[in-house]
């Protein structure tokens, strides 16, 4: 057990699995010597070389093409977008290629890649640095999309992502990047589990990567109002963990999630579409979503409006409860 | 690498831009321009070429005739796709009539262990890397979306986003520099990729990008680009301001461009570039200057865009006909051969046929095979739920 930052924790999970492999190659922009513009990958060019950890041309299609035949040639790529807003250039050979070659193959074809993107806003950036584009790629069969929300998290499922055979989108929430937390021996559940990360009785939050915090924060405000709220953390966009989104949704009856991403038509929709099929008799009100506006994501100075919080949360919960 | 270091790789070719203009070949733009690497004119004759000549060669009576032999295959391969897709049988075929040199001396100057990246008009590559040609048959028929394994015979999948491929060749060729692959002498291990493209794809953002990668990363993939002067409706000068092949020299590695109807100078000119590669020199680009006889697919209509006259004129530099006088006047091969090539085309063919029309509808479930290479529960719910729904209306008929 140690303390570290998620930063850090996904740091050493990508530095336990090069050790464990020598065919993972991690390639980016500025990902050698700078160590990403996050320092996530910091130090590990020193120790593994340039064939391993590769500063790539600064061209996202390049990047994720390059890596497609390199994984064809039975290296397990880790490719780093520098952030969310940069990865469509490359958005074609993800949905185009890395997720359908399995199967335009029959099968005989593996493409197992890992795509780390640096998500979501809350940090004064310019545009294109703060988007949530999560539900594109949850969207595209062959494709697996996990997010992490803590330092524990991130260092187990970073390796449990590269481990599997399938392409993932890896979403790191980058203005947690700096929070501190306990990083365990153990994953804290298999690829494509959800955790009940506080349990509750009132009312269940339903949220992932940097949501996963505000939402707890909303659960220990509303305790002081006497209400119970019981938060999971989804770690994986696709699949859904429904089988424990359901428990949940049957224990209390009530339902908000609360994501960044605009609502329209976001991963609370098809959340709210599978509670309603799966669980309508059981529900106390219909599925409430907390998340983005259906706006080009805000200046700086703006996007705390556009940003879900504690508050916004809690009017969620309470109209739920008054149902 | 500087500048001054690019053109001696060039002049490696045979292709030495300090010559003056009246010691290269007085030939016009439009045929080609006269750096154009021609082995034998389009009426048969040969051409000497001091660099390239003894690529030639060294290839044997029987190199030369299977040569010929692929050419006429694979162009009756490609007839009877085109006439089974107008008899309902495919639903969709981009022949390659016109570009059989180019595909064929290509295709026949890897080595096995060579990885080729195709478009979606490769099936003479195909065939010369010895992938059966009904397997071609199954995207366009619609059974499958490609469906051969590529590490059989290192042929990759056709990819029909055009100039994709050309990334996922170059990372190929950087996973093979990561093996050791590269420049150890020994001709059974060094490995050579080659990403084949066309004049239009080649404005593709993909294929610059695959030039950078490869150039800085100095790996062993050659760029194949078949000029086959039509990009669907859209001719060359909407593509391109200055000649392809110019364009490797931005890129920090040389160009060439080559007669892509004449198979003797396409494969010496593969074959030296794949060679280059293999022994570390890094990337080339070679420009066959070609043509697409036909149109670009079965859905086209190539007479609302251009004139007969222009195919006309390329039907005199007919790939299979120059060859055919060549072999003939040089005494490689004589009328009995020539027969018995007609003989197993046909036989090529009527094979081709019945083996598409054998060709079974996939099971429904099939569709849910292989989207993930790991257990998924929403593609396992959704399977099972087909399974049961086509079930039910077999027993409502039971009844």
């Amino acid at each position: 057990m140690s303390t570290t930052t998620l930063a850090k924790g996904i740091t050493t999970g990508l530095r336990a699995a090069m050790e464990k492999d020598s065919r993972v190659v991690l390639m980016g922009e500025d990902i050698g010597k700078l160590g990403g513009v996050f320092r996530v990958t910091e130090g590990l060019q020193k120790d593994f070389g340039e064939d391993r950890v590769v500063d790539t041309p600064l061209a996202e299609a390049g990047i994720v093409g390059t890596a497609i035949g390199l994984a064809l040639r039975g290296y397990r790529p880790v490719v780093e977008i520098q952030f969310d807003g940069f990865v469509y250039p490359a958005f074609d050979h993800i949905v185009s290629q890395v997720a359908k070659l399995h199967a335009r193959s029959l099968g005989s074809v593996r493409v197992p890649m890992v795509i780390r993107i640096p998500v979501g806003g809350g940090i004064g950036a310019v545009e294109h640095h703060s988007e949530s584009n999560e539900a594109y790629f949850a969207h595209t069969a062959g494709l697996r999309v996990l997010a992490c929300s803590t330092p524990h998290d991130a260092h187990w499922m970073i390796q449990q992502a590269i481990e599997t055979d399938d392409p993932v989108i890896f979403y790191e929430p980058k203005r947690r990047y700096w929070d501190k937390g306990e990083v365990g021996e153990e994953p804290a559940g298999a690829l494509g589990s959800a955790r009940v990360v506080r349990e509750g009785t009132d009312v269940t939050l339903l949220a992932y990567g940097p949501m996963v915090k505000t939402c707890l924060q909303a659960a220990q405000a509303a305790q002081e109002d006497g209400h119970s709220l019981e938060v999971v953390d989804l770690r994986s966009l696709s699949p859904l963990d429904e089988e424990t989104v359901l428990a949940s949704a049957r224990r209390t009856g009530r339902v908000v999630v609360v994501h960044e991403a605009p609502t329209f038509l976001g991963l609370g929709a098809e959340l709210s579409a599978m509670l309603s099929e799966r669980a309508f008799y059981e529900l106390e009100a219909p599925v409430l979503r907390v998340g983005g506006y259906n706006v080009p994501y805000p200046p700086s100075r703006l996007e705390d409006d556009f940003l879900p919080d504690l508050d916004r949360v809690l009017d969620a919960v309470d109209r739920s409860l008054a149902y | 690498m500087s500048d001054d270091e690019v053109a001696p790789l060039e002049t490696a070719f045979g292709v030495d831009h300090h010559v003056t203009h009246a010691e290269l070949p007085d030939r016009p733009a439009h045929e080609g321009g006269p750096d154009m690497v021609q082995l034998l004119t389009p009426e048969g004759e040969r051409v000497a070429h001091p660099e390239l000549d003894p690529l030639v060669e060294a290839l044997s009576r029987e190199e030369l005739q299977g040569l010929y032999r692929d050419l006429v295959l694979i162009r009756r391969f490609d007839a009877e796709a085109t006439a089974l897709q107008r008899q309902g049988e495919l639903g969709l075929w981009a022949s390659l009539l016109g570009q059989e040199a180019a595909q064929v001396g290509s295709g026949r100057a890897l080595r096995p262990q060579d990885h080729a990246f195709p478009t979606y008009r490769e099936h003479g590559v195909a065939w010369c890397r010895g992938v059966d040609p009904v397997n071609l048959l199954g995207m366009f028929r619609g059974v499958n979306h490609g469906g051969w394994d590529p590490d059989e015979k290192n042929f990759h999948l056709y990819t029909i986003i055009i100039g994709a491929q050309t990334l996922h060749a170059t990372g190929y060729a950087m996973g093979v520099q990561r093996d050791g692959d590269v420049g150890t002498g020994d001709p059974q291990r060094d490995t050579a990729v080659i990403a084949y493209f066309g004049d239009g794809a080649s404005s593709q953002g993909d294929v610059s990008e695959a030039l950078v990668f490869a150039g800085v990363n100095n790996s062993p993939v050659v760029f194949f680009c078949q000029n086959n002067q039509w990009a669907i409706s859209e001719p060359n000068e909407k593509q391109t301001r200055a000649p392809l092949w110019h364009r490797a020299r931005g890129f920090g590695f040389p160009g060439i461009r080559v007669d892509g109807n004449d198979v003797l100078a396409v494969y010496a000119v593969t074959a030296q570039a794949l060679e280059n590669a293999r022994c570390g020199q890094g990337p080339t680009f070679v420009e066959a200057y070609t043509y697409r006889m036909g149109a670009h697919t079965t859905s086209d209509d190539p007479t609302k865009y251009r004139v007969s006259a222009e195919v006309e004129v390329w039907k005199h530099r007919d790939p299979i006909e120059r060859y055919k006088r060549w072999l003939t006047t040089s005494g490689t091969a004589d009328a009995a051969f020539f027969e018995a090539v007609e003989a197993e085309a046909d036989e090529l063919g009527r094979s081709v046929r019945e083996r598409c029309l054998a060709m079974p509808d996939p099971d429904g479930t099939a569709m849910f095979d292989h989207v993930y290479a790991e257990a998924h529960p929403v593609t396992a719910r959704e399977r099972a739920w087909f399974t049961e729904y086509q079930a039910s209306f077999e027993q409502e008929v039971a009844r």
